[in-house]
């Protein structure tokens, strides 16, 4: 087990190279975002998700749109996206851009404006349960998702539905566009007991430990949905842009990728 | 029409099990119930959160299954709105949204129940269908059409309660995207969609006195709209009339008056449709569509 996850912090590693590697050929990318979700985009496909004949059986929902790089990234190790699709990321003739679309291969649903994720999450786990298949759903959603309506609305209905086949994993690091948010939105905690009241088990882990984040899941004890709150640092990995909300949209310039990769191998 | 509603899905849903319907706290009336009890999977009710009930639809659609959303309205495309655009269109899901009550149905409840620019909205966003029909009978075919189609999502605008049925035994067969001819006439043309069809057949009796002949259609799949039969009815006459629930901006007067331009159309075309005005009326249905110049004594002066 434990060589499993001297292998994962490899992926992660790279995952985080490819992705500085890309933003130098485009103009901008959500390249911190990308870095906190990480080790979790790595937890879900290579640890919680379950394959039937070499393919994905259960299904995972990229809500945090704006992350998808880290999505694209795995995708690509996993030879479900080609390397030639990420080197086209956000040019004419590619089929990948700033967010994911629903059809391209690994991709179950066009993200990219927050709040959608949780009601499609409902939806698909609620069918699976009337087609009884067995499936289960993860979905990734970036903190700055509970900031809207449509994503309580949802979870109230996951656990009015009962949906024990739903696991959701937020990104929570704590960084928005317009600065940090234990600042700007103080009543946004506490968060934990937010979620547990509107029926939710609910944990709390280091959203850059795989091994936490699998053990959350393993744990569960009740039969509600799960949430599990990774704690993450927006820009993981590379100094300069942890916890910069300016690093939000923003593709580093030549001096400042040779510092990142770097620090990123280093580590 | 939404007893109607209740009673086509619950037949169909006992041969298609993928039917779903999701409601955001609308009461459900008569068959609505027999679906609930014997389908308690595959019922949802939301409560009041609108863009729960389109989202949850959205992820029931990926998952192979043909979801109805059904609740009044305003409530069922704009308070969800973005759900609609992003979840249903963007994706293209066969998703049926069905506004209940639409235009100015809901007169006393006041503007905040009154639907008079739902087909403007929903026609200008890429891959929605828009079905209107204008009975109970119609809404029989279009809901089975919904029903069996997997192209891409629908808003369905229907009426309340006690209309009346227009289509007859001479009246042509339903089919999505066509219009559909219900009386024929050869002096003068009406389209219109919808329940206020009524005020077409009153406006018919009046003109018919003064010995004029007047077709009825039913422009009942707004989007895509039927250009071809349309080209043909300015082919064919030379006064066309368009009557609606619904704002003359976007609805089916515009839509009649660009291809007209396109067409080249000699003719005459007159409008009645609601004005771009919030107005505040409490009266009965008819009264606030007088105030929006909806009115068959005001139609036949016009048109004289």
């Amino acid at each position: 087990m434990q060589n499993k996850f001297l292998l994962s912090k490899d992926r992660c590693k790279l995952s985080r190279k490819r992705i500085l590697d890309i933003s130098q050929q485009v103009k901008a990318i959500h390249a911190a975002g990308a870095f906190s979700s990480i080790e979790i985009v790595d937890a879900i496909y290579y640890f919680l998700m379950k394959k039937k004949k070499n393919k994905f059986f259960d299904t995972f929902l990229m809500s945090k749109g704006h992350g998808c790089m880290a999505q694209y990234v795995a995708l690509e190790k996993l030879k479900i996206l080609k390397k030639k699709d990420l080197d086209q990321y956000c040019t004419k003739n590619g089929i990948l851009g700033c967010h994911p679309d629903y059809g391209n291969p690994g991709i179950e649903a066009s993200t990219g404006s927050l709040g959608h994720g949780m009601g499609l999450a409902v939806g698909i786990s609620h069918s699976d349960v009337i087609l009884n298949n067995k499936k289960k759903l993860f979905v990734l959603l970036s903190d700055g998702e509970f900031q809207e309506g449509s994503t309580w609305e949802n979870m109230m209905m996951a656990a009015n539905l009962n949906l024990k086949n739903l696991t959701c994993f937020i990104d929570h690091n704590g960084s928005q566009s317009f600065g940090i948010t234990k600042y700007t939105h103080p009543n946004f905690y506490p968060l934990v007991e937010k979620i547990k009241s509107f029926g939710w088990e609910c944990k709390s882990v280091n959203g850059h430990n795989v091994s936490s984040i699998i053990n959350a899941y393993k744990t569960k004890k009740t039969n509600k949905p799960l949430m599990i709150v990774c704690n993450t640092i927006k820009g993981k990995g590379v100094s300069f842009m942890e916890n910069k909300p300016i690093w939000h949209y923003r593709s580093p310039n030549k001096e400042e990728y040779k510092i990142a990769i770097k620090e990123i191998l280093k580590k | 029409m939404r007893n109607k509603f209740a009673e086509v899905i619950y037949r169909e849903s006992t041969k298609n099990s993928k039917i779903c319907v999701v409601v955001a706290d609308i009461s459900p009336a008569g068959s609505m119930n027999l679906f609930r009890s014997k389908y308690p999977k595959r019922f949802i009710n939301t409560g009041v959160a609108e863009q729960s009930m389109i989202g949850i639809a959205a992820g029931m659609a990926l998952r192979g299954l043909k979801p109805f959303c059904y609740t009044i309205a305003t409530f069922s495309l704009y308070r969800p709105f973005e759900m609609i655009r992003v979840d249903l269109c963007y994706q293209n899901l066969p998703v049926t949204v069905v506004g209940m009550g639409t235009g100015t149905v809901y007169s006393t409840l006041g503007g905040t129940h009154l639907t008079q620019e739902d087909i403007s909205i929903a026609r200008s966003v890429p891959n929605m269908n828009i079905i209107a029909p204008c009975d109970p009978v119609e809404l029989e075919d279009a809901l089975k059409y919904c029903c069996r189609q997997s192209k891409g999502p629908i808003y369905l605008r229907i009426g309340k309660a006690g209309e009346p049925t227009f289509v007859n035994k001479r009246s042509e067969k339903w089919k999505f995207g066509k219009i559909r001819k219900i009386v024929s006439g050869k002096d003068i043309c009406i389209l219109t969609f919808g329940p206020i069809m009524e005020k077409a057949f009153k406006l018919r009796e009046k003109l018919k006195k003064d010995g004029n002949s007047v077709e009825i259609n039913s422009c009942h799949t707004l989007k895509p709209f039927d250009y071809v039969t349309l080209k043909k009815k300015f082919n064919k006459y030379k006064k066309i009339i368009t009557i609606e629930d619904h704002s003359e901006i976007g609805g089916l007067a515009s839509i009649v008056k660009e291809a007209a331009y396109n067409n080249t159309y000699k003719g005459k075309i007159f409008s009645f449709s609601l004005k771009d005005k919030f107005i505040h009326c409490y009266g009965d249905q008819n009264d606030l569509l007088n105030k929006h110049g909806v009115n068959v004594n005001k139609f036949y002066r016009k048109v004289l």
